[in-house]
């Protein structure tokens, strides 16, 4: 019952803390609960579909089916998450002032909300179809059925909670700096996934791994603990990463961030009515 | 929605490098009874090695390793490949995320004529 209910448990937790953070990062946008409710929806039938066909995945492509569909569903997620951040770099201090001036739900576009239903999706299918398989595999070898119910429904709840504490918890912080720091968590969470898909690649062989375990802080800090699940879900840690690892979440971190500023600067000058200073906005105008 | 396209666009222009697919070595490992066969997979360091998982048995598992950040559900009666490497000499722990009582290891001896 206890293992059946931390397996499940682990795997909605991924799913849970990425939509918290969305939620988080989307906060004052009207409609999000529906386009977030409507993301998990399609994750868990696609999730299904996903276990049902699961065969036939794992044996496509000689043998490396499942990896490449891991990384192309996190490389969107990606897409989507790196969307957003830089959409939102721009639009987080105009969104922050009206929530605090009238409170009201700010109408964003369609993209934006599409950006939010694919990232709850992804999530969720992904974490999604290995519950399911996880738990035909328990169901199959005979378990107690009464346990695993109850076991996968404690992990999912568990799983649910967590998520739900760290929305609670973001929404504590003061809202001039809610934005940026949504927008680093979501920066760090992408950084992460990009890594990880960068693991599948090597893992099916399309990409070199460029050293196998450059460093090793296992003794440290292992993977398989709680913190080290925490953080490798939120920022890709990695107690042993490979080369190839580092280099996509180097540059995906370095490429989001100064995206992030360049957008940052565009729309705060516009709003400013003045003009873009292309070095540094410290540095008065030469004219 | 064409931002779909970028991660297909992505794997497909990785298809094509054909650096990926040289000099490597191919080892198999077995799922029988819920176990790991064999047990200890002993590998030769800095060689990329192709890795056949066969589950002999009815129900999925999913092989997961946290020192080769590895993860792929093997279904009931399903073949999968991963490839692993190039390893530096050591162990290597791998398991059943479906049933962590499967435990394994990748044991990678340091190369003779080194001397490490």
């Amino acid at each position: 019952m206890l293992a059946t209910a931390l397996i499940v448990f682990r795997e909605v937790l991924e799913a849970a803390l990425v939509i918290a953070i969305v939620l988080g990062a989307s906060r004052g946008i009207s409609h999000r609960g529906w386009w977030v409710s409507a993301g998990i929806a399609l994750g868990a039938s696609a999730a299904g579909l996903v276990a049902l066909f699961a065969d036939v995945i794992a044996e496509a492509f000689s043998g490396t089916g499942q990896a490449l569909l891991d990384a192309a569903i996190l490389l969107t997620a990606v897409v989507m998450l790196a969307w957003h951040n830089i959409w939102m770099s721009g639009h987080g201090r105009k969104l922050a002032g009206e929530i605090k001036e009238v409170g009201a739900a700010v109408q964003a576009g369609t993209k934006t909300l599409t950006a939010l239903l694919v990232i709850t999706f992804t999530a969720v299918l992904r974490e999604g179809s290995e519950i399911v398989l996880f738990l035909w595999a328990i169901a199959a070898s005979g378990g107690h059925e009464f346990g695993m119910t109850l076991g996968g429904f404690t992990g999912l709840a568990a799983g649910i909670l967590v998520g739900v504490l760290l929305y609670r918890s973001l929404l504590f912080i003061p809202i001039r700096h809610f934005f940026s720091v949504t927008g680093w968590l979501i920066l760090l969470l992408t950084a992460g996934l990009a890594a990880q898909a960068a693991g599948f690649l090597n893992q099916a062989g399309l990409l070199p791994a460029l050293g196998s375990n450059l460093w090793d802080t296992s003794a440290i800090l292992s993977q398989s603990g709680i913190l080290g699940q925490l953080l490798h879900i939120l920022v890709g840690y990695t107690a042993r990463p490979s080369g190839i690892e580092i280099l996509f979440y180097g540059v995906m971190l370095v490429a989001i961030f100064t995206l992030m500023r360049i957008n940052g600067r565009r729309v705060h000058s516009m709003q400013q009515r003045q003009p873009l200073h292309d070095r540094t906005d410290t540095e008065p105008a030469n004219s | 929605m064409p931002s779909h396209l970028v991660p297909l666009l992505l794997v497909g222009a990785f298809t094509l490098s054909p650096a990926a697919f040289a000099d490597t070595l191919t080892a198999k490992l077995t799922i029988q009874n819920r176990r790991f066969t064999p047990q200890e997979l002993t590998l030769p360091a800095d060689t990329k090695v192709k890795l056949i998982i066969h589950n002999q048995d009815v129900i999925p598992a999913e092989f997961e390793s946290y020192d080769l950040s590895r993860e792929i559900v093997v279904p009931g009666h399903g073949r999968v490949t991963v490839y692993i490497g190039p390893l530096n000499p050591g162990r290597y722990n791998f398991f059943n995320d479906f049933n962590h009582a499967a435990q394994g290891w990748v044991v990678v001896a340091p190369t003779a004529d080194k001397g490490n």
